[in-house]
């Protein structure tokens, strides 16, 4: 098995693997922060008084999350152009990432913000703090502590789905265990080559996830 | 013109519903083996056997550190290479059962976890066997923190079978991206496989989300 294992062609394949580990993150890095902008907004109206707000997010939830990454990858990817919105598919897979990790994240942080006993929010504004006072002082500060780490395993599932983002032809890590594959015919370095780059990706993500769970977590509940 | 276009997609109905068969057929293969084999790796894990504890603990990793996409490339292309033919299906069927078993495992050893070693060693003590622990103690407990998540993994599970169009089964997935070829309307086409697939996944998420509140409002509270 590994005694076949053609380490020089590994080698010269190294600056399209390194390109692509960097175009994994830098879209994953985009993605990530869209998402965010997204989620918070989502859960927003989704946690709002008002109808007009709560309908939209909802439908906007459950669709994202009751349908695959690729079927709406390609939704954007045949969609857009017949709209006549011409994007390439950088912007493409950014966007219907961004859409996709933002249902989530807006979930998660509608958990989190749940989390919060409500005796806790009515202390607030019997105390007289006013709306962004109980935000920021009250339901914030909690809910954070709460949403870190799955917000962090958000962002792993994030990288991974990125992978998916080569079935429109953006040269990313897959791609280049792919252009590997096709062009020396040699599956097993190209996409064991491509697995360790995500095996690096997804260690870092996770000792990062561990370690901001025993800053947060651990901190003693005042 | 759209007009046209939508009595056209009318006419690749049982195509798609061809592909939707194939789609059901496959996650719900992959279903009972990844949970059979999750659960066999889960109870293995938490009873802590030494070395294999180890070697689980790299599968694991493996499968949740790497893209779906990465894996089943490496099933398809590289199997062949050291000597093991398949066909598309089985590759697709094993490749999506190895990945969710190792999801199901963690969910499964996490519920396991949950329970207070107490109660393991009082029925031991009772001279249960492991079995009988495993059968009359551990598992009718550890249900209830299994149960929703194991749901909300089959929905992943259907959804990540998306991927396997890519080796060239005709799932939905595959069939939207053959009808789009036909028929340029991309939101059209592919808003039809959000919808296949959200008429399979929404139910499952409702039950996953009712199991959550009926087994979380059952437990014991001082």
């Amino acid at each position: 098995m590994l005694e076949s294992f053609n380490f020089r062609v590994i080698w010269e394949y190294m600056p399209l693997f390194g390109h692509g580990i960097l175009a994994t993150a830098w879209i994953s890095m985009i993605s990530i922060i869209g998402a965010m902008l997204i989620g918070v907004m989502a859960c927003m109206a989704r946690l709002s008084h008002f109808k007009i707000f709560v309908v939209p997010a909802v439908v906007y939830i459950e669709a994202i999350r009751s349908t695959p990454l690729l079927a709406q990858l390609y939704f954007f990817y045949f969609g857009l152009p017949s709209m006549g919105i011409r994007m390439n598919e950088y912007q493409t897979g950014i966007m219907a990432l961004c859409l996709n990790s933002g249902a989530y994240i807006a979930e998660i942080l509608r958990a989190g913000v749940q989390s919060i006993p409500s005796g806790h929010i009515e202390a607030g504004s019997a105390s007289g703090l006013n709306y962004l006072q109980r935000l920021r002082y009250i339901i914030m500060p909690q809910a954070i502590g709460i949403t870190i780490p799955p917000l962090l395993g958000q962002a792993i599932v994030l990288v991974k789905d990125s992978a998916l983002l080569s079935l429109i032809s953006v040269v990313e890590l897959t791609r280049a265990g792919q252009l590997m594959n096709s062009e020396r015919f040699m599956p097993a370095e190209g996409f064991f080559t491509t697995a360790l780059c995500y095996l690096i990706l997804y260690h870092i993500l996770k000792s990062l996830s561990t370690m901001w769970q025993k800053k947060l977590i651990y901190r003693p509940a005042v | 013109m759209l007009g046209y276009y939508f009595n056209n997609l009318l006419g690749t109905l049982p195509f798609f519903m061809k592909g939707l068969w194939m789609t059901i057929m496959v996650s719900g293969i992959s279903l009972v083996a990844g949970s059979i084999l999750g659960f066999v790796v889960g109870i293995t894990r938490s009873s802590r056997i030494p070395v294999l504890r180890y070697v689980l603990a790299a599968y694991i990793d493996f499968m949740r550190g790497t893209p779906f996409l990465v894996q089943i490339f490496i099933v398809f292309f590289i199997f062949p290479e050291w000597g093991i033919q398949m066909d598309a299906f089985t590759a697709a069927v094993l490749s999506l059962s190895v990945y969710a078993g190792a999801y199901v495992s963690e969910i499964v050893s996490g519920g396991m976890d949950s329970i207070p070693p107490g109660q393991i060693e009082a029925a031991a003590s009772s001279g249960l066997s492991w079995f009988q622990r495993l059968r009359y103690v551990i598992m009718p407990q550890a249900m209830r923190p299994i149960l929703p998540p194991l749901v909300g993994q089959y929905v992943l599970l259907i959804k990540d079978s998306s991927v396997i169009s890519v080796i060239g089964l005709t799932d939905v997935t595959r069939v939207g991206w053959l009808t789009v070829q036909r028929i340029p309307e991309g939101l059209m086409v592919f808003g039809l496989v959000g919808i296949l697939y959200f008429l399979i996944c929404y139910p499952l998420i409702r039950l996953s989300n009712w199991f959550e509140n009926r087994l979380t409002i059952q437990e014991f509270k001082i």
